[in-house]
C-alpha cells in the first residue's frame, strides 16, 4: 500500500481525538539531535474546523480487536485497514518536523492482537526516534487500556505526554457501549502513570541522569453527548480527575455520529453538541487557572451549564452581592473572578496599581476589556459613567454579548427572556 | 533653560539610537524625531546627523538595566525591533522618563509614554509565537529555506528557538518585508543575519515535492466535516500567513498574491 494511502486511512481514524497539544516541557536537542519543545506548546497550523494541528496525529493501526460502539474503528465496522511499520513512521515524523509542519508525534492505535502487542510495536517506534534517529521533539502516545504494566512504563520512557482515555464519562455508559473496556482496565494504567511520574520526578530530584517517565505528564478525554451524563457529572468526574490522577489536561470531544447502532442517539439530524463541549472546556479553565470548584459552578438544581452565558458569568449573575469588586484593592482571587478579567487582565491590574490610583480609561489603556467588566467593577468607589442597569438588565447585557461569538449555534433557550423581562 | 528641538538622523541601527540618546543627553537637545536611511521626512526642525560610536552606545546600555531595570531594557531591545511607526521617538520618551522615574517605569502602565511601548511588543511577541509554528521549510540540496512576511523585525528573536531546534541542520530564513536572512550552519556552530536584497529559491525537487503533498494530504485529513468553522480557523491563523503556507499551495510558485490560498484550495478540492 502507498504511503499516502495509509496516511490518509490512519489520519483519518485518529482525527476524533481531540487532544492536540505540545505543552509542559521545556527541552533543549542533545548534540547532534533534532528537535527541541517549548512550555507553551507551539500550534503549526488549524484545520478547516478550526482545531489546531500541532502534532502529527496518527495511529499506528486501525486494525482492532475490540467493538466499541461509538468508535469509528470498531471491528464491526467496514472501513479500510492499514498498519504503519516503525520505520514509515519514523521518516514521515522526520520530514515533517524537518520542514516545521509539526512539533512532534502523537501516536495512538487500534488494539492489533493484543493490548501488548500493540504497545511493543509503538514503543519500537518511539524508541527508533529517539535512539536512532536521536529525534528530541515532543511525543504524545496513548496507553492501551490491558496492556502489560511494564510494558506500558517502557512506552513512557520514550514518550513526554501519555494518556489513557476515559472514553464515556460513567460506568453504565461504559458497560453499554464498550463492553470489551472496563472502568478498571482504563483507571488502573492511569493510576500506574501518575505513580510512575511521581518516583521519575524523585530519582530526579536525586540523580541528574535518572531516565524521565512522561515529563509532560499525563491526559485523558471523554466523549460528550453520546449518553444522558449531565454536565455536573462530568465536571465532578473531570475535578477529580485533576485531583486523584494530577492530570495535566482534560479534553472533551462532542460526540460525532459514527454509527448507526440503536445504543446511541440517531445519525440523522443529530448536531454535535458543540457549544456544550465549549461550556465545558471554559469551566475546565475554570477549575484549572481561576481557582473555582465544581459544587460553586454547578448544583443539583441546575445540573448543566447555562447556554446563553458563559459559566464565569453564570456564576456572577448568581452571587450580585459579591459585587461590585473595588479594582484598587481587590485582591488577585477575587479580581480573577470578575467576568471578562482573565490571568493576564488580573496580573496587569495588580502590577499597574502600585502606581497609582486606576481608573477606567487607565484599564482600558491596560488592556483590559470592560465590555462584560463594566458591571462588576468600581474605580474609587465609582462605576462607570452613566452606567445604570438592573439586576435584569446586566442578564440581558451580557446575553447579547455573547451571541455574535456564538455564530455556530443558535441558543436554544430564548425563554429566559421572558422569565425575566 | 528649554532643552533645544532638533531631528536626529541616524545609520538606523541599535547601537546609532543609543548614541543618539547619549547625543541628546550631553548636548542638551530634545530629539524631535528620527530618521533612518530609506526614511522620507521632511522635519521643520534643524536636522543633526549623529554618528554611531560603539562606546557612547555602550554606556547608554549599561545604564538601562540599572536605571530602568531588566524589564525596562528588555522593553528597549524588542521595542526597538517592532514596526511601530516612530518608535524611536516612542523609545526616546520611554527612556527620559525611565531616567526620572527609575525601574518603576515598567509598571507604569498606565502612562501613555509606556503602554504605546507594551502594545507595540506585545503585537511583535504575537507575530514570533504564530511563526514559530508557521514558518514552512523546504529542503534544497541539505539546507532547509524558508520565507516569511513578517510586520516586525523578527528574525533576531526567531533566532534562538531555531539554532536549538535545527542545531545539526543547516538553515535560511529569509525576510521578505525587512529584506534580511537569517544563516545558520552546524559545524563550526555559526549564525549570522544579513541583509539581502533578493532572494529566489530554486524549484522543489522530487522528495521535497512528495513531502508538501503527503503534508497537505494529511492537512485536510484531520479536519472533521461535522465541525468546520472558518471563523475558528481564522481568529487563530490570521489570513496574511497563508499564502506562505505549504497547506494552501499547491505546487504553484511561492509567490501568489494574497487571494492565492482561496483559490488553490478550492482546486484541490475539485
Amino acid at each position: 500500500m502507498e504511503l499516502m494511502d495509509k496516511l490518509t486511512i490512519l489520519a483519518d481514524a485518529a482525527k476524533y481525538d481531540a487532544a492536540c497539544t505540545s505543552s509542559g516541557l521545556d527541552r533543549t536537542s542533545r548534540p547532534g539531535g533534532l528537535g527541541s519543545t517549548i512550555m507553551a506548546g507551539c500550534c503549526h497550523s488549524f484545520s478547516a474546523d478550526g482545531r489546531c494541528v500541532t502534532l502529527l496525529k496518527v495511529l499506528m493501526t486501525n486494525r482492532c480487536v475490540y467493538d466499541c460502539q461509538y468508535c469509528v474503528n470498531r471491528r464491526s465496522n467496514d472501513v479500510p485497514r492499514a498498519a504503519f511499520t516503525p520505520r514509515e513512521l519514523c521518516e514521515l515524523t522526520i520530514g515533517f518536523y524537518r520542514r516545521n509542519y509539526i512539533e512532534g508525534l502523537f501516536l495512538s492505535s487500534a488494539v492489533w492482537g493484543s493490548p501488548d502487542r500493540t504497545t511493543e510495536l509503538m514503543t519500537e517506534t518511539l524508541r527508533l526516534l529517539r535512539r536512532e534517529y536521536n529525534f528530541w521533539g515532543y511525543i504524545h502516545a496513548k496507553a492501551i487500556p490491558g496492556a502489560d504494566p511494564l510494558l506500558t512504563h517502557r512506552l513512557g520512557l520514550f514518550a513526554d505526554r501519555l494518556s489513557v482515555n476515559i472514553e464515556l464519562p460513567s460506568e453504565q455508559s461504559l458497560k453499554l457501549l464498550a463492553p470489551d473496556k472496563g472502568k478498571q482496565s482504563i483507571l488502573a494504567p492511569m493510576g500506574q502513570i501518575r505513580d510512575g511520574i511521581r518516583t521519575s520526578r524523585q530519582e530526579l530530584a536525586l540523580y541528574k541522569h535518572a531516565p524521565r517517565f512522561a515529563p509532560a505528564g499525563q491526559s485523558t478525554q471523554m466523549i460528550v453527548g453520546a449518553t444522558p451524563e449531565s454536565d455536573l457529572h462530568i465536571l465532578r468526574l473531570t475535578e477529580s480527575l485533576y485531583q486523584k490522577y494530577q492530570l495535566k489536561r482534560v479534553f472533551y470531544s462532542a460526540y460525532m455520529p459514527v454509527s448507526d447502532s440503536k445504543l446511541l442517539p440517531a445519525r440523522r439530524d443529530f448536531k454535535p453538541p458543540l457549544l456544550r463541549e465549549h461550556r465545558l472546556y471554559q469551566a475546565d479553565w475554570l477549575l484549572r487557572y481561576y481557582k473555582f470548584e465544581a459544587r460553586e459552578l454547578l448544583d443539583e438544581q441546575n445540573p448543566n451549564f447555562n447556554p446563553l452565558v458563559d459559566p464565569k458569568c453564570s456564576w456572577a449573575l448568581n452571587h450580585l452581592e459579591r459585587f461590585p469588586v473595588e479594582v484598587n484593592t481587590a485582591d488577585y482571587e477575587t479580581l480573577l473572578r470578575v467576568p471578562g478579567i482573565g490571568v493576564r487582565s488580573a496580573q496587569r491590574i495588580l502590577s499597574a496599581r502600585r502606581c497609582g490610583a486606576l481608573d477606567f480609561s487607565g484599564l482600558r489603556k491596560l488592556g483590559v476589556v470592560l465590555k462584560r467588566a463594566q458591571y462588576f467593577l468600581t474605580c474609587s468607589g465609582r462605576m462607570v459613567e452613566g452606567l445604570r442597569v438592573r439586576e435584569d438588565g446586566i442578564i440581558r447585557h451580557l446575553v447579547a454579548q455573547e451571541r455574535p461569538m456564538l455564530a455556530q449555534e443558535a441558543p436554544e433557550q430564548l425563554c429566559l427572556f421572558e422569565n425575566t423581562g | 533653560m528649554p532643552w533645544s528641538q532638533v531631528a536626529y538622523s541616524y545609520d538606523g541601527t541599535f547601537n546609532g539610537f543609543l548614541t543618539c540618546v547619549y547625543e541628546s543627553y550631553v548636548n542638551k537637545e530634545r530629539p524631535a524625531c528620527f530618521s533612518a536611511p530609506g526614511d522620507v521626512q521632511l522635519s521643520l526642525y534643524p536636522e543633526r546627523a549623529v554618528e554611531t560610536d560603539a562606546a557612547h552606545a555602550r554606556r547608554v546600555l549599561v545604564s538601562l538595566p540599572k536605571k530602568l531595570s531588566a524589564d525596562g531594557l528588555h522593553l528597549v531591545t524588542h521595542g526597538f525591533l517592532t514596526c511601530l511607526p516612530e518608535k524611536e521617538k516612542h523609545l526616546y520618551d520611554f527612556i527620559a522618563l525611565g531616567y526620572e522615574q527609575g525601574p518603576s517605569v515598567v509598571r507604569s502602565l498606565t502612562d501613555d509614554r509606556v503602554a504605546v511601548l507594551v502594545k507595540a511588543a506585545t503585537h511583535l511577541k504575537g507575530e514570533v509565537h504564530l511563526l514559530r509554528g508557521f514558518i514552512r521549510f523546504s529542503e534544497q540540496e541539505g539546507v532547509l529555506i524558508a520565507e516569511i512576511e513578517p510586520k516586525n523585525r523578527v528574525l533576531p528573536i526567531l533566532r534562538s528557538h531555531f539554532c536549538a531546534r535545527y542545531s545539526g541542520e543547516r538553515f535560511l530564513i529569509y525576510d521578505r518585508t525587512h529584506k534580511e536572512a537569517l544563516f545558520y550552519q552546524p559545524s563550526p556552530k555559526q549564525w549570522a543575519i544579513v541583509p539581502l536584497e533578493e532572494f529566489h529559491p530554486a524549484a522543489p525537487g522530487q522528495e521535497e515535492r512528495d513531502y508538501r503533498a503527503l503534508w497537505r494530504r494529511f492537512y485536510d485529513t484531520i479536519a472533521i466535516e461535522g465541525r468546520y468553522n472558518p471563523k475558528c480557523r481564522m481568529t487563530h491563523m490570521p489570513k496574511r500567513y497563508w499564502h506562505l503556507m505549504t497547506e494552501f499551495n499547491g505546487d504553484v510558485p511561492a509567490d501568489v498574491g494574497p487571494d492565492g490560498p482561496a483559490r488553490s484550495q478550492k482546486e484541490l478540492s475539485t
